[in-house]
């Protein structure tokens, strides 16, 4: 129990902080809209004003939290500054993933109540216009602002209409259409069966989040939710007046309410992130256009091509990956490779095994069938966005480590044992003193030189 | 890995479809909307595409993962032949089955997943692909080669024990032949 408690605490903290601002954020904004500004919006749409806009204010928070676990390069800068004072806040960092799924799935279920309380408005404001009865409070309260087109309360204008045209013509409506595609089309083709599969179609469906996240921002330009200004409230109380609605205007005690729509909220909310991931994408980009040459390629048995390369200025810690891409193979395809050089070397190197078309394109392009000795100019460009980290280079730090794998997810430890070889190698370390005084390292070198 | 089995996202897309068609049509039945009749349609061909759709073709290339429990409906679809093995007809159902969802607000997501499921659907018979059922395979019993009779009744030959001891105090020779030196001088 007290190892769960050590490992997991952090995360499950975590967690339950983020349940727990998203139950507050509900709540309150469940709340917000049962004031008096709304209460002419309630006479007609009831509790689904509340159930729509409380799932609104949670799809923001979570839709703000989306775009962060997926920007790399700063949880690669995040990482190295948390290192010094907590390792496990720096390892819940590699769960990044899991995070990001998890704020997926409760922005589809936010989604999911949201579209349905806007059902029941869009039925009811469409109803409050075709009851056709003065006597009527709803039918009243839908016909004001009907001279100035502004002050009014129902965003549904007319009783020749119906809600399926309202929402395609209004801006809020056709928004919130595209979206929800966007966000559907984007977890099909998340699913594990689509992304283990077909990693293609899932990435660049994945890139709809552009248009989601533009839709989103202008989901609220067109001030759809209407409440009585405040002004209005000052000079009209709906709790005494709402019984009097034959005879607003008519005597000074109850004027005819003035309605507006609130601005926008949702740039509020997602400008850093968004912001943040186009600095990502940029930095991604930059390091991708440094020059990277391959000085030697080596065919392993088992259908593994080893690759080295050199890129300027490039530093890298012990069991970290890279993402690879090669122009003459595919523009758009970019495959992480786990490094196998030591931080130690000159070069930096990776183990690739030949498994897919992206593989044997590489294996072609680099000579694998050809016999003969290539020159280094017929060698194809390549580029190398990263080094990116995981939880292998804390290695060092632990005093007791015990390192499983196998196949080609040895490529870790391989990185992990040559630089173990070489700090044993240059200096007298008295850390690495105790992990070589052991009869085993003989058996550990020989498998260092299989690699070196 | 390969090239894309456009069905096995059409799947999940029109699963997917069938389940919101559903819910938008009990949101309207529930709610007593207008047009309500509508609503009702999309809940009973909402369950039916998720009906069709949850058993798992079996892939052309590569391990097909099943859904937990579809055998039952492996063999109910596999029953109507080739009217659910063929993706031209699978096509044309769900544009079809996604039309009168057009005309209600609730059924209208539903309606565009739908048609959407529909084509990616198109894209899959377009390229030649079609429905396979996933059936338990029957392993043929394994046959014993003819030599072996018995198991074998006594041990293999080995030298006396005092041989097969290694000698710690001489640990290069009782360790692995290392190709090249691992001593620091050298």
């Amino acid at each position: 129990m007290g190892n769960f408690a050590a490992n997991e605490g952090l995360s499950i903290f975590v967690i339950l902080v983020w349940l727990g601002i998203n139950v507050f954020l509900f709540v309150h904004f469940y709340m917000a809209f049962l004031v008096d500004r709304y209460y002419y919006t309630r006479v007609i749409l009831g509790q689904a004003l509340s159930w729509a806009r409380a799932p609104a204010a949670c799809l923001n928070f979570n839709c703000m939290l989306i775009l962060l676990p997926v920007c790399r390069n700063l949880l690669s800068f995040l990482r190295g500054s948390i290192q010094c004072c907590s390792r496990t806040a720096a390892r819940q960092l590699d769960r990044n993933l899991t995070f990001h799924k998890l704020v997926a799935y409760m922005i589809a279920l936010h989604t999911a109540i949201h579209i349905i309380a806007h059902l029941f408005n869009f039925e009811r404001f469409m109803d409050s216009q075709l009851m056709i009865n003065s006597s009527y409070l709803p039918y009243v309260l839908s016909q004001i602002g009907n001279n100035d087109n502004r002050s009014y309360l129902n965003p549904i204008r007319s009783n020749e209409t119906n809600p399926t045209i309202v929402m395609f013509t209004t801006i809020a409506g056709l928004t919130g259409v595209v979206i929800t595609l966007a966000l559907i089309l984007i977890i099909t083709s998340s699913m594990e069966v689509i992304r283990r599969s077909y990693f293609e179609v899932f990435w660049f469906t994945h890139h709809l989040f552009i248009v989601f996240f533009i839709g989103l921002v202008l989901h609220g330009v067109g001030r759809i939710v209407r409440g009585q200004t405040v002004e209005s409230v000052n000079v009209h109380n709906p709790n005494e007046c709402h019984s009097h609605f034959e005879t607003w205007g008519q005597n000074n005690s109850c004027p005819v309410p003035v309605f507006a729509g609130n601005p926008p909220m949702t740039w509020k909310w997602v400008v850093g992130p968004m912001f943040l991931y186009v600095c990502e994408r940029l930095v991604r980009f930059y390091r991708s256009q440094q020059k990277v040459v391959i000085t030697k390629v080596v065919m392993h048995p088992s259908k593994t091509l080893e690759l080295q390369m050199k890129k300027k200025g490039f530093k890298m810690e012990v069991g970290q990956y890279v993402f690879i891409q090669c122009p003459s193979i595919s523009q758009l395809e970019w495959h992480p490779f786990t490094l196998t050089s030591a931080p130690e070397e000159d070069h930096l190197s990776v183990h690739i095994r030949i498994v897919g078309d992206w593989t044997q394109a590489l294996y072609t392009a680099c000579g694998g069938d050809k016999t003969v000795v290539l020159d280094a100019w017929t060698l194809p460009k390549m580029a190398i966005d990263g080094p990116f980290g995981t939880a292998s280079e804390d290695v060092f730090r632990y005093e007791v480590v015990m390192l499983v794998g196998a196949g080609i997810g040895v490529t870790p430890f391989a990185s992990v044992l040559k630089s173990v070889w070489y700090k044993h190698v240059q200096e007298n370390n008295v850390f690495t003193k105790k992990v070589i005084n052991s009869t085993k390292f003989s058996c550990i070198t020989s498998f260092i030189k299989c690699y070196v | 890995m390969g090239k894309i089995e456009w069905a096995m996202w059409a799947n999940e897309q029109a699963l997917a479809a069938g389940l919101i068609y559903a819910t938008g049509g009990i949101v309207g039945v529930a709610g007593q909307f207008r047009s309500w009749q509508f609503a009702a349609f999309g809940i009973a061909a909402g369950v039916f595409v998720c009906l069709l759709e949850y058993p798992r073709s079996k892939r052309g290339k590569g391990t097909s993962v099943e859904r937990t429990g579809q055998y039952c409906f492996t063999v109910c679809v596999k029953a109507f032949g080739p009217l659910t093995r063929n993706y031209y007809v699978r096509a044309f159902l769900h544009a079809a089955l996604c039309v009168p969802g057009g005309f209600m607000l609730a059924t209208v997501l539903g309606c565009v997943c739908l048609a959407i499921a529909s084509l990616i659907y198109l894209s899959a018979a377009i390229h030649g692909e079609h429905w396979e059922p996933i059936l338990p395979r029957t392993e043929p019993p394994k046959r014993t080669g003819e030599s072996i009779k018995e198991p074998p009744q006594n041990p293999p030959p080995r030298p006396p024990p005092e041989l097969r001891r290694k000698k710690v105090d001489n640990l290069e020779t009782a360790a692995y032949d290392n190709p090249m030196s691992v001593t620091i001088n050298e």
